[in-house]
C-alpha cells in the first residue's frame, strides 16, 4: 500500500519581498513548518517571480544540489567558477555546491517578470567539486510522454547530479494518461502540477499542488484537464 | 539568554555570511572560525549550545571535532549543515533546538 502526502497549493509558505515573490513548498528561510521539512531528499521546492531588473544577489551554497527551471522569462547566473550563463524557458540547470560556491541570479530583462523553480536536493556525496551543468530541453519531448530532464548517471537523459534522483516533465492533452514505474529501489516520487489538473492514481491535484507518493513501484498520472507536471523521484532515505 | 552557536566553516566568505545571518536572529549569538584547533580553543573558553559544521571540513576532522565537543559538553547539538548560507539555516536550527 503506498503511502502519500498532499501539499495543496494554498498551504504553502508565502514570502514576498517586492522584488521577489516565492511560494516554499517545504521550510525555507523565514518559512519554518516542521511538518514541512522534506520530502525524503528533496529539501527545497520554491516557486519564484522574480521582479524586471532584479534578482538574487552574489550568496554562498555548499553541499547541495541546486536545480532551476525557468517557467517564463530569462535568468542570468554568474558564479565563482566564472559560468556566465542565461537560463531560458526550456532549459534546465543543475549545480552541485559541493565544498562552496558562490553565485547570482538576475532578471536582465527590464520589462518581464522571471519565474522559475528552485529546487535543492541533498547529495549523497560531501564535499564534491563544485561543478555546473546546463542544457536545452526539447518542448516536443514532453508532449503526451515523460521527458527524463534529470538523472544520477551523466551519460543519461538530461542533466545529472550527485544523487539517485530522477526528473520527468510532462505536458498531457485531457484525458490522456500515463503509467510512472519507480527507478530507484526505496525512492519516492514528488509530484507538481505546473498547469491544470492531474489525478494522481485516485488523488484529485490542480495547480501548484504538490503530491507525495511512496512505497508503490508504480502509479498512474491522467491528465483531468491539459496539463503540465513535474514529477521528481528522490531517495527517501538518504 | 541567547543560544550560543558556533559555526565552524572552510570557507571564509560562507562563514562570514552564515554567521551574518544567524546573528539576524535576536535570540541566537553565533561566532564562526576555519581551522579545528580555533573551533575546539573556542569551544573550551565559552559554553555553546549548538555548532554548525559547515561545507568542505574533512570527514576526519569532523568526526575529531564531534568527539573533542562531546567530551566537553555531552549534550551539545551538533548540526551538520547543508547548502550553506542560505535560506535553510533557520529550519535547521529550529528543528535541531526542537529535537
Amino acid at each position: 500500500m503506498a503511502n502519500t502526502v498532499l501539499h495543496k497549493a494554498e498551504t504553502r509558505g508565502h514570502a514576498s519581498h517586492g522584488w521577489l515573490n516565492s511560494y516554499h513548498s517545504f521550510s525555507f528561510a523565514s518559512y519554518y513548518n516542521p511538518e514541512r521539512m522534506h520530502f525524503g531528499a528533496l529539501r527545497v521546492l520554491n516557486d519564484d517571480t522574480v521582479a524586471p531588473g532584479m534578482g538574487f544577489g552574489k550568496h554562498p551554497h555548499d553541499n547541495m544540489e541546486i536545480i532551476s527551471i525557468p517557467l517564463e522569462g530569462d535568468l542570468e547566473h554568474k558564479d565563482s567558477m566564472d559560468n556566465v550563463a542565461v537560463i531560458k524557458n526550456g532549459d534546465i540547470q543543475a549545480m552541485s555546491a559541493g565544498t562552496g560556491i558562490f553565485h547570482s541570479e538576475y532578471n536582465k530583462n527590464r520589462e518581464q517578470t522571471v519565474k522559475f523553480l528552485q529546487i535543492w536536493v541533498y547529495p549523497n556525496k560531501k564535499n564534491v567539486e563544485p561543478r555546473y551543468d546546463q542544457i536545452t530541453l526539447n518542448l516536443e519531448d514532453r508532449h503526451n510522454k515523460l521527458q527524463q530532464i534529470l538523472s544520477p548517471n551523466p551519460g543519461d537523459e538530461g542533466v545529472w547530479i550527485h544523487q539517485n534522483a530522477w526528473f520527468h516533465l510532462g505536458k498531457f492533452d485531457k484525458g490522456l494518461s500515463t503509467e510512472y514505474t519507480v527507478k530507484g529501489k526505496g525512492n519516492g516520487v514528488y509530484v507538481f502540477v505546473l498547469t491544470g489538473d492531474v489525478t494522481v492514481n485516485n488523488q484529485l491535484l490542480n495547480t501548484r499542488d504538490g503530491y507525495g507518493i511512496w512505497d508503490t513501484d508504480k502509479f498512474t498520472i491522467t491528465a483531468e484537464t491539459d496539463a503540465e507536471f513535474l514529477l521528481m523521484e528522490v531517495p527517501m532515505e538518504f | 539568554m541567547k543560544t550560543q552557536i558556533l559555526a565552524i566553516g572552510r570557507h571564509p566568505e560562507i562563514l562570514q555570511t552564515v554567521v551574518r545571518l544567524v546573528n539576524t536572529n535576536p535570540e541566537w549569538e553565533c561566532k564562526g572560525v576555519s581551522t579545528d584547533d580555533e573551533a575546539v580553543l573556542a569551544f573550551s573558553i565559552q559554553s555553546y549550545n549548538m555548532v554548525l559544521l559547515g561545507g568542505g571540513i574533512e570527514e576526519e576532522s569532523e568526526e575529531r571535532l564531534c568527539a573533542a565537543f562531546r567530551a566537553i559538553n555531552p549534550d551539545i547539538i551538533i548540526v551538520q549543515h547543508y547548502g550553506g548560507g542560505s535560506g535553510l539555516l533557520t529550519a535547521e536550527i529550529y528543528e535541531a533546538l526542537a529535537r
